[in-house]
């Protein structure tokens, strides 16, 4: 069976799809934040998905993405439009992402699993439990974007030194940085 | 002339003699490195690179005498003298030919040959461990203690089947002198076999190679200079002339241990079948013995250099199984089988 | 200074327990990475790898520059084989414009990849002897690294970070006397991986420092997310070339060796038999590039400013350490959204305390020069 539909048959039923996008042969599910530990149990052990590798974890930033819808509204309406909060337009959807990448290696299908993580919720369980293979991957996603993990062992920052003031990755955040020093102290 | 004359002129020309193999072997080990790895090897310091010995010597000479501030100080001074002035002390003892007749006076070419021999040469290598753990701990660095301590676990323990090997020689040949273990090789035995040490001791002789190699801290038993592993062990924070002198008595030291050998296992000075000594004259036979002394010890010099760019290095633990389970019962199942041969045979 | 080291600080208080700091600067030739190694003596209690020295900010920087203009950052992160970070790359983006490549594009991606692949297992399998003490293998399989380079400088004139290929297929041919370079090459290879068999394989010494060293399960390897020769040195045959062909890999005929242990020695072995799978990947491939016509086309029809439409794709080939994947989001604009690189090595480093603890100081050593751990991969 395609596995759309195996993958709408599994999780539809307990109401954990919020999306499901396909693009240039990748499928994409979004499931709520809350149910990640439960989505990822059962893709894992119904045997007509069996996703048990856990390939990839990484984090996105959707904020220029709203930026840019902005745009087009503006120009349409022809006139100098002054500046609004966002928030006053209505709610826009999380900020954050969390992907996971999942793979079934006996029948070699792959498999998007996303979750929304909203700015002022920023915490997801972790996939430790499951996967060893989410160490690391979630310590930079904490380091680069500042999304926590309940449940991981050791959320420590990864490749930016432990007092780092900031989460690079995300797009606010200056290519050229902000100057962040790293001052050493030798004992004496 | 006196005895005392002749005996500062033996002195003075074994050091140098000494000196000199251990410079010339930093060459052949890097050239040797290079031949055996595909490269050249170092050949920019005049032709086949002859004088890199000398620039290197030139190098460490010229660099500046650092003592590091939490050194002790004495320690890490005494450390490196400890190692390579039994090295030179140790072939005192080692024979470099037969005699020869200068001036009507038949004079020996071994500096002294006292009847205690080879002990003398153990217990002068023991010393040898001295400088190793003193400049290991003196240098106050991790890696230099941890290196020292590797170090002077592995001489310790491979002195043991070392002295098991060289007790079956004296079974054999009844004296610790070498020079009288070299006058012993002379001739053949059962017929065809030369008198050699290797033919009567052919388990001993590879228990001494084995052994020897761990006390000179060579390949595959260099565990205490790994330098992936500890950076440098012992020697990590010498620089300059001091460790200048840990890599002279290393190489002084194989000198050494390659002098034994062939003193010992490999005929000294005779050749196979042939007695030289009473064909050629007295001055000549002198000149013929030490050449061939030394082109025997330069065989065995190579063999280190060969083995060195062969084999991996051991690991701790495998070094010291080797040492202590393998090699000591075969050194004492030796010595137990050279005494029931002389015990039948004699 | 660091929270890691304060933490095994105050354990060393506890006991007789020594902190052993491995790096970042180290004679160990694997690039900048630290490893805090509390030890009993001589055997290890806990091993805390701490990476981010070479922490460039790849995937920020490949947010503000252009799809084309990312190619070379690819380049530099695995710098021992840097053709097939490009290949993945370009690969991701193709397959997010649905770009088909040309065939003979696809042959001489092939071709270049697969004597990266060699090239890359010759430094690890070499560094793997010196770290160990056997020097000369070393030697020999660099001098037929450097043939390789040449190939590579002939071709587009670099020898490490040759910027291979473009978006859509690659840029140029494959120069007029390849085949007598690779003539002279393939015996070259095969001898020196001869003598370096010769030297190693069957050495007493080698095999009691690599057999049963960091031996590793199958179910822990695929746990902590391995790919590549350490997975497959654990008894999983996977290999994204046979499972997931891409590139016309279903094609062409060859193995995947397979090892039992997942130690040092399977994965040195699963290395040795890649190289010579991989030789007969490049003739089987330019068998198959001799019979295209001298004219056929190297890159598909991409127009000059790369937008692909929105949408976000993973796309992941074998490269010499495992799976080499890209995760590439786009908003339409010329500018890649998001780029996600996700290092094998990075799978396979997490695991570094498990591989390692009970094991001695030594074989530390070894089990972090057979995992091929590559500084500019895990930090990017």
């Amino acid at each position: 069976m395609d596995l759309k539909k195996r993958v709408e048959e599994c999780l539809g039923p307990e109401n954990l799809i919020v999306a499901m996008t396909e693009c240039q042969g990748d499928l994409s599910v979004e499931v709520p934040k809350r149910s990640i530990l439960d989505v990822m149990h059962l893709l894992r052990d119904t045997p007509d998905l069996s996703f048990n590798f856990l390939s990839d974890l990484l984090g996105m930033d959707n904020l220029d993405l709203y930026k840019a819808k902005k745009k087009p509204k503006k120009k349409a309406e022809g006139e100098a439009v002054e500046e609004e909060e966002p928030k006053e337009k209505g709610p826009l959807p999380p900020r954050f992402e969390v992907v996971y990448l999942l793979l079934c290696l006996e029948r070699n299908e792959r498999l998007q699993v996303k979750v929304r993580v909203p700015e002022d919720d920023m915490e997801v369980d972790s996939l430790n439990s499951m996967w060893k293979a989410s160490d690391w991957p979630e310590r930079e996603v904490f380091d680069m974007y500042g999304i926590r993990f309940k449940g991981h062992p050791n959320l420590k920052r990864l490749l930016m030194w432990d007092e780092f003031p900031a989460h690079p990755l995300r797009k606010d955040y200056p290519l050229e940085g902000q100057g962040e020093e790293r001052h050493l102290v030798y004992e004496e | 002339m006196d005895d005392w004359l002749i005996a500062i002129i033996k002195v003075v020309c074994i050091w140098v003699w000494v000196l000199l193999i251990a410079v010339v072997m930093t060459w052949v080990e890097r050239r040797g490195a290079g031949m055996m790895q595909d490269r050249p090897g170092p050949n920019r310091a005049g032709p086949f690179g002859l004088f890199q010995p000398i620039a290197d010597g030139i190098k460490l000479f010229t660099k500046e005498e650092i003592i590091p501030l939490k050194a002790q100080k004495y320690l890490y001074i005494l450390g490196p003298l400890l190692f390579s002035l039994p090295a030179f002390s140790a072939y005192a003892v080692v024979p470099f030919g037969d005699k020869i007749i200068l001036g009507g006076k038949e004079i020996i070419l071994q500096v002294s040959d006292v009847n205690i021999g080879f002990l003398f040469i153990l217990a002068i290598g023991s010393m040898a461990v001295y400088g190793v753990i003193l400049g290991g701990w003196g240098s106050t660095n991790k890696y230099s203690i941890l290196g020292g301590l590797r170090s002077t676990a592995q001489m310790v323990s491979y002195e043991v089947p070392l002295g098991l090997a060289l007790l079956a020689v004296v079974f054999v040949y009844g004296t610790f002198s070498l020079r009288e273990i070299s006058l012993a090789q002379q001739g053949t035995f059962l017929g065809i076999l030369p008198n050699w040490g290797i033919f009567k001791q052919p388990l001993g002789f590879i228990l001494f190679i084995v052994a020897s190699y761990a006390e000179a801290n060579r390949v595959p038993f260099d565990l205490p200079e790994a330098e992936s592993e500890i950076v440098a062990g012992y020697h990590t924070e010498y620089g300059s002339m001091r460790l200048g002198l840990y890599l002279f008595g290393e190489y002084v030291n194989l000198v050494t241990i390659s002098g034994v050998i062939v003193a010992l296992y490999f005929g000294s000075w005779h050749i196979p079948y042939i007695d030289l000594g009473a064909y050629l004259g007295p001055v000549l036979w002198g000149i013929v013995s030490f050449c061939i002394f030394f082109l025997k010890v330069s065989f065995f010099l190579w063999l280190f250099v060969w083995v060195r760019w062969t084999l991996p290095r051991f690991r701790y633990d495998q070094v010291m199984g080797l040492g202590w389970r393998a090699l000591i019962p075969l050194a004492l199942f030796n010595i137990f089988i050279t005494a029931l041969f002389i015990q039948l045979t004699v | 200074m660091n929270q890691a080291t304060s933490q095994i600080g105050q354990e060393q208080e506890l006991g007789e327990l020594v902190t052993i700091n491995i790096g970042p600067s180290h004679p160990s030739m694997h690039g900048t990475l630290r490893i805090i190694t509390l030890t009993d003596g001589e055997s290890i209690v806990k091993a805390d790898p701490e990476i981010g020295y070479l922490h460039r900010g790849v995937e920020k920087l490949g947010e503000s520059l252009t799809y084309h203009q990312f190619i070379p950052i690819t380049d530099r992160l695995n710098y021992c084989s840097a053709i097939p970070n490009n290949v993945s790359y370009e690969m991701a983006v193709e397959k997010l414009m649905g770009i088909e490549v040309p065939e003979k594009a696809q042959l001489i991606r092939v071709i270049m990849m697969e004597l990266a692949r060699i090239a890359d297992h010759q430094v690890c399998i070499g560094i793997l002897g010196v770290d160990l003490g056997a020097f000369t293998p070393f030697f020999y399989l660099i001098i037929q690294r450097e043939e390789i380079y040449e190939i590579f400088e002939w071709f587009n004139g670099a020898r490490l970070t040759n910027t291979f290929g473009r978006i859509g297929g690659v840029d140029a041919d494959l120069p007029d006397d390849f085949e007598e370079r690779w003539e002279e090459l393939k015996p070259n290879v095969r001898k020196a991986n001869d003598e370096t068999e010769k030297l190693l394989t069957h050495n007493r010494i080698w095999m009691d420092r690599t057999i049963g060293v960091s031996a590793f399960s199958a179910e822990d390897a695929l746990n902590w997310g391995f790919t590549g020769p350490c997975l497959r040195a654990c008894g999983v045959k996977r290999d994204l070339r046979k499972d997931e062909p891409y590139c016309m890999y279903d094609r062409f005929n060859f193995e995947v060796p397979v090892g039992k242990n997942g130690d040092v020695f399977d994965r040195y072995i699963v290395r040795m038999i890649e190289m010579e799978q991989s030789l007969r990947i490049i003739d089987q491939a330019y068998k198959l590039y001799k019979e295209m016509p001298a004219d056929a086309p190297l890159m598909a029809r991409v127009p000059k400013v790369i937008k692909p439409p929105a949408g976000e794709v993973y796309s992941a080939l074998e490269s010499p350490n495992g799976e080499l994947g890209f995760f590439v989001k786009s908003d339409g604009s010329a500018n890649p959204y998001r780029i996600r690189i996700r290092p094998p090595c990075y799978m396979v480093f997490q695991a570094f305390h498990d591989l390692v603890q009970g094991e001695m100081v030594a074989d530390l050593i070894a089990c972090l020069s057979s995992l091929n751990v590559i500084a500019g991969e895990l930090d990017r």
